[in-house]
């Protein structure tokens, strides 16, 4: 039972990274690195290389969406949100929740007839989709573990690594039913 | 008057047997403009397809959450996607695997779709409606779960789903259940959370809400993206709607989805049916078995006069 609630814990407190203010270096337009760990679980921290990133991206709405003030790239987007218009934050973890599954945050989304972004991603649908997107467009890499290595926790949860099936656990005579 | 013979007597239930089912057939009709429809508040999850990526992590969060056996491979083993049962066709739910992802070379579509199945959580299954002995149940949260401790192991609702869903535990020599996702009704949707998979998935392919929620947000998204989705939700009308439903970029056909369900629940189609079976087996048998014994009687008689 307490292996199983800690797994739980754990898959809430979700896989993935978030972007905390240690070990941040600033280049001219932005970080140089970020380390995304604030998620992390059965996978390490991601370091993520900010200014590789700026450099290769074609604009930085195409990450930041309308938040650094330039138009956004989904005309969607900028059916509302207008180039010029600077939000208080441009940091992902500031607008897409760790949490998105979380009681509060379910009942804001359901309360609130008016509220148009209603399926705004959490953190980690907004970083994997956003990485691998681009990633797989662009011939990026595209394995779990090419971004963050997977740990100990991760191991057992996926049943790998050391945790891997037998032969005799699989149970044989179980086959072909 | 008359003489009422064993052949007018025949006849007269006959015309009486077609007059049942005839005003039967009548009542079927109307009962098809009639649906439950679910629950008001009931949840549901919309999975969005063409942002699965098969990494298979939901199927390792059901494995954990149900506290299901270990698996035949370990859950980063993409190896699974290969594997075909009989028929050619993709491996599906079973006693070890609530929830299985299928992958599906679509022509014309550069990267393969994944897609997640499990249990749809129907809101008039036919699981539940197909169980005699009552161990489904469908939750106002939207879960179709079921008591295995009444179970006796028919199988009944394995022919009656059209999902193909329930599984059995044939391992079990002593005593073989039907096994299935139950949208982890006791660990998480009784207490308003999401199941498992849907918390796992690292490119959040699955929203959790209302289903009325869900439904809008659905034709939001198509309505926003025409060019890219398919104009279908699989789900919200199919076999009377379901609570898990889908999206996608290629056709459902092509996904191995069936598009010919109907939009009625699968009770529907034998609702009236089977109200006459219990009128048939009992009133007919005393009615018919009575006309047996009166002309039996008459017979006797006739008999016992000829011998007077």
């Amino acid at each position: 039972m307490g292996g199983r609630k800690k797994t739980l814990l754990g898959m809430a407190a979700l896989m993935l990274l978030t972007a905390p203010l240690a070990a941040q270096s600033w280049a001219a337009d932005g970080p140089g690195t970020v380390e995304l760990g604030s998620l992390a679980n059965h996978y390490s921290a991601v370091t993520f290389n900010h200014a590789m990133h700026t450099g290769v991206a074609p604009s930085c709405a195409e990450c930041h969406h309308h938040t650094t003030g330039l138009a956004p790239t989904d005309p969607n987007c900028a059916r509302c949100h207008e180039a010029g218009a600077k939000a208080k934050s441009v940091a992902c973890k500031d607008c897409h929740s760790d949490k998105p599954f979380s009681a509060e945050n379910l009942k804001k989304i359901q309360e609130n007839p008016k509220l148009y972004h209603k399926d705004r991603l959490g953190l980690k649908g907004a970083y994997h989709r956003r990485c691998l997107g681009c990633h797989t467009e662009m011939g990026g890499p595209t394995g779990c573990q090419d971004c963050h290595t997977r740990n100990d926790k991760g191991d057992a949860f996926f049943n790998s690594g050391k945790y891997a099936p037998t032969p005799s656990a699989s149970g044989g005579h179980g086959e072909g039913h | 008057m008359k003489k009422l013979n064993r052949r007018s007597f025949l006849k007269g239930g006959l015309a009486g047997g077609a007059t049942i089912v005839a005003v039967g057939t009548s009542k079927q009709a109307l009962a098809g403009t009639h649906n439950f429809g679910g629950y008001p508040d009931s949840m549901g999850v919309l999975v969005d397809l063409t942002k699965c990526v098969g990494c298979r992590t939901c199927e390792a969060a059901c494995n954990k959450e149900q506290g299901l056996p270990t698996p035949d491979k370990p859950f980063d083993d993409l190896s699974v996607f290969e594997e075909k049962r009989e028929g050619g066709l993709p491996r599906r739910t079973s006693e070890k695997a609530y929830t299985v992802v299928q992958k599906y070379d679509v022509e014309g579509r550069e990267h393969p779709l994944f897609r997640k199945v499990q249990c749809n959580h129907c809101n008039e299954p036919a699981c539940l409606t197909s169980c005699f002995v009552n161990a489904y149940k469908k939750t106002p949260e939207g879960a179709v779960i079921y008591d295995k401790t009444v179970c006796v192991g028919c199988r009944t609702c394995m022919i009656a789903c059209p999902f193909y869903i329930p599984a059995y535990s044939y391992s079990s020599a002593i005593n073989p259940v039907v096994k299935k996702c139950i949208m982890c009704y006791d660990t998480r949707l009784k207490f308003g959370r999401p199941p498992a998979c849907v918390e796992s998935c690292p490119q959040e392919v699955m929203t959790f809400g209302k289903r009325t929620d869900l439904l809008k947000l659905a034709h939001q998204r198509i309505s926003e993206k025409p060019d890219k989705y398919v104009d279908q939700v699989y789900g919200e009308t199919e076999v009377g709607g379901t609570a898990w439903m889908y999206m996608s970029d290629v056709p459902f056909d092509k996904i191995g989805y069936d598009n010919h369900l109907g939009t009625q629940p699968i009770i529907s189609y034998v609702k009236e049916f089977l109200a006459m079976v219990p009128m048939v087996l009992t009133i007919w048998p005393a009615l018919f078995t009575g006309f047996h014994l009166l002309s039996n009687r008459k017979d006797a008689l006739k008999n016992d006069d000829n011998k007077s």
